[in-house]
């Protein structure tokens, strides 16, 4: 697993942002990851404003409302939860280009815990009017969504994991930014997946159904909102959704409430952490798979969507 | 700033303010009487002696920034800023009618608001945003954050205050209406506020007290630039329902729908208080 983290892409990124773009400020919240960085000519616009998300939020608002482009840097449930009505009110009600990047998303802070994780960010920044809600599958996506974002008048809420997560197969087109990225066709069924290990699960799903001679065409929906619902839910077949997230409000119910205002739309079935906390130790390739995101619950819940007899009885505990 | 600026006509601007203020108050919806009306002096010093803006164009970049923090008292600033200028006093008519842009708590679409406010503890974090802004682009332009004293319960005031100092923000100035109520009563009784002045200088911040019904202190306070390096705390100590004896200093001031017998009455105390003045305001 040499591949790169999407934070530490994102990080490698900053300066030459800094260095293009005299709008660009870095708003750190004491997160380390920024650590030896060389701002060069730009060092004024990197501020760490310490452990205060509530007020990394609203600084973000008056520099983004005075013309500036803040980066904001904290973890995902900071970001979500904690600092939310400011993201809210501040942020999104104006509109702002503010583009918060978070960290430990899903399950990303593994051992650290419950209070780390963060399994509800889609569902409460997809709420958001206006708010675009980007979920890069590898660190080279991240870096390229994020070149894309300078494009995007308003908020972006950004996740970055922590660790560099096992590197799926590039995709047939380079990701873009609003666009359900196809990473492998087929003609029986639809697999949906954001984030780098329900992508993989995705893929490795696919091909556990290959061999049954079931053919899944499978997408990486880097962009939960804006959902590319005509793409995903164009066919064929049934839709299969997988995400490091609660089963509610996240990718499979944008999903879901597309194809239910869609006349004669697909089956949705969702492959998502159950409704639970994940307690205990284990790193996110371990929480992960105990949450049950894995290529055989994936490939059990299309065979079920397509009417086929289940190969074997997966735990979805 | 204006340096032709006279008392008389600055208590001309808050007792037309007030009137306002009691219309408004006098709509279907009613409105935040009390701590309006404690402020009024606050952001007729403010908009009138104070801040480099512009009606004619309220978006100028190198404009001065006035937050108001404490949202609920909208009315205030929407009197205000009709009385400077930035859309006709007509307008205020539509305050709370449906489909009207005058909501309680105001937002930008309303000509020189900067900012959607009302919940609370907002305002700092904003204006640590506008004042570093105005640093990064080596800019001299002001900002103000207008603070209420119940609205300092909220953590998030004190992570900026914190904030400010820290970068040692000497463009941002925060002024507190100190009205000393909140809704369920005294703030010292509900949850205590004192030593407020000590506080905000262990916070860093360097502090001013003044009697926030006292139009030439708060110009003299407000008018002049804090020490280097560091921000300005403004205690602005006023009084909750100022100008209606019949609700001054009392909490039920804080939000009132006044009956066409109450808008009669508080008319003619204003109109009582202008004669009486002879344009001093004392």
């Amino acid at each position: 697993m040499s591949a790169r983290a999407c934070r530490d892409a994102y990080r490698d990124l900053v300066p030459e942002l800094m260095a293009a773009d005299p709008r660009v400020v870095c708003l750190d919240s004491d997160t380390g990851l920024f650590a030896g960085v060389d701002f060069g000519g730009a060092a004024d616009r990197y501020v760490n404003l310490g452990i205060a998300e509530q007020n990394l939020m609203g600084v973000a608002a008056g520099l983004a409302q005075s013309g500036f482009v803040p980066y904001v840097n904290t973890m995902a449930a900071f970001a979500a939860t904690r600092a939310l009505e400011a993201v809210k009110i501040d942020i999104a009600l104006c509109g702002l280009p503010v583009r918060i990047m978070a960290t430990h998303d899903g399950l990303a802070a593994g051992h650290l815990g419950p209070t780390h994780h963060c399994l509800e960010d889609l569902a409460v920044m997809r709420l958001l009017p206006g708010m675009t809600v980007l979920v890069p599958h590898t660190a080279d996506a991240a870096e390229e969504l994020i070149r894309q974002c300078a494009d995007v008048p308003g908020p972006v809420y950004m996740r970055l994991g922590r660790k560099a997560a096992p590197e799926p197969p590039p995709g047939l087109e380079p990701p873009r930014l609003g666009r359900a990225q196809l990473l492998r066709d087929g003609a029986d069924v639809t697999i949906a997946a954001t984030g780098p290990y329900p992508v993989l699960a995705a893929l490795d799903a696919a091909a556990l159904l290959a061999a049954d001679g079931v053919q899944a065409r499978v997408f990486n929906v880097h962009t939960v909102r804006p959902l590319d619902a005509g793409v995903v839910l164009a066919g064929p077949g049934p839709v299969v959704t997988v995400e490091e997230h609660w089963a509610s409000g996240g990718l499979g119910s944008a999903v879901a409430e597309a194809a239910a205002e869609l006349p004669g739309g697909p089956r949705v079935l969702r492959v998502a952490v159950p409704d639970a906390f994940v307690p205990g130790a284990g790193d996110q390739a371990h929480l992960v798979a105990r949450a049950g995101i894995t290529a055989e619950a994936v490939a059990a819940r299309a065979r079920r969507a397509l009417g086929r007899r289940p190969v074997r009885r997966f735990s979805e505990t | 700033m204006s340096e032709s600026v006279e008392a008389a006509d600055l208590e001309a601007h808050c007792a037309r303010v007030r009137e306002r203020i009691v219309e408004m108050c006098a709509s279907v919806e009613g409105g935040h009487l009390g701590g309006s009306m404690s402020l009024v002096e606050i952001l007729v010093a403010l908009y009138f002696a104070v801040l480099r803006v512009d009606p004619a164009e309220p978006e100028a970049p190198g404009r001065d920034r006035l937050v108001l923090s404490k949202g609920h008292a909208g009315i205030g600033l929407y009197a205000v800023l009709a009385e400077r200028g930035f859309f006709p006093a007509e307008d205020l008519a539509g305050y709370a009618e449906p489909g009207g842009r005058f909501s309680a708590h105001p937002t930008p679409a309303i000509p020189g608001v900067e900012v959607p406010t009302g919940s609370l503890g907002h305002g700092l974090p904003l204006g640590v945003g506008f004042a570093l802004a105005a640093r990064l682009s080596g800019s001299a332009r002001r900002c103000f954050v207008v603070l209420g004293d119940g609205e300092l319960q909220e953590g998030s005031v004190w992570e900026a205050a914190m904030a400010a100092a820290s970068l040692r923000l000497d463009g941002l100035t925060a002024v507190v209406d100190r009205n000393g109520l909140q809704i369920t009563g005294g703030t010292e009784d509900v949850v205590g506020l004192e030593p407020l002045a000590d506080r905000w200088r262990a916070f860093g911040w360097a502090v001013v007290e003044v009697d926030g019904h006292d139009l030439g202190a708060l110009v003299d306070v407000l008018g002049k630039p804090g020490p280097p390096d560091r921000p300005v705390a403004v205690i602005a100590r006023t009084v909750k329902g100022r100008g209606l004896p019949f609700v001054e200093g009392q909490v039920r001031s804080h939000y009132a729908r006044l009956g066409d017998r109450q808008r009669r009455r508080a008319h003619a105390v204003l109109r009582a208080a202008r004669r009486a003045d002879g344009g001093t305001g004392r």
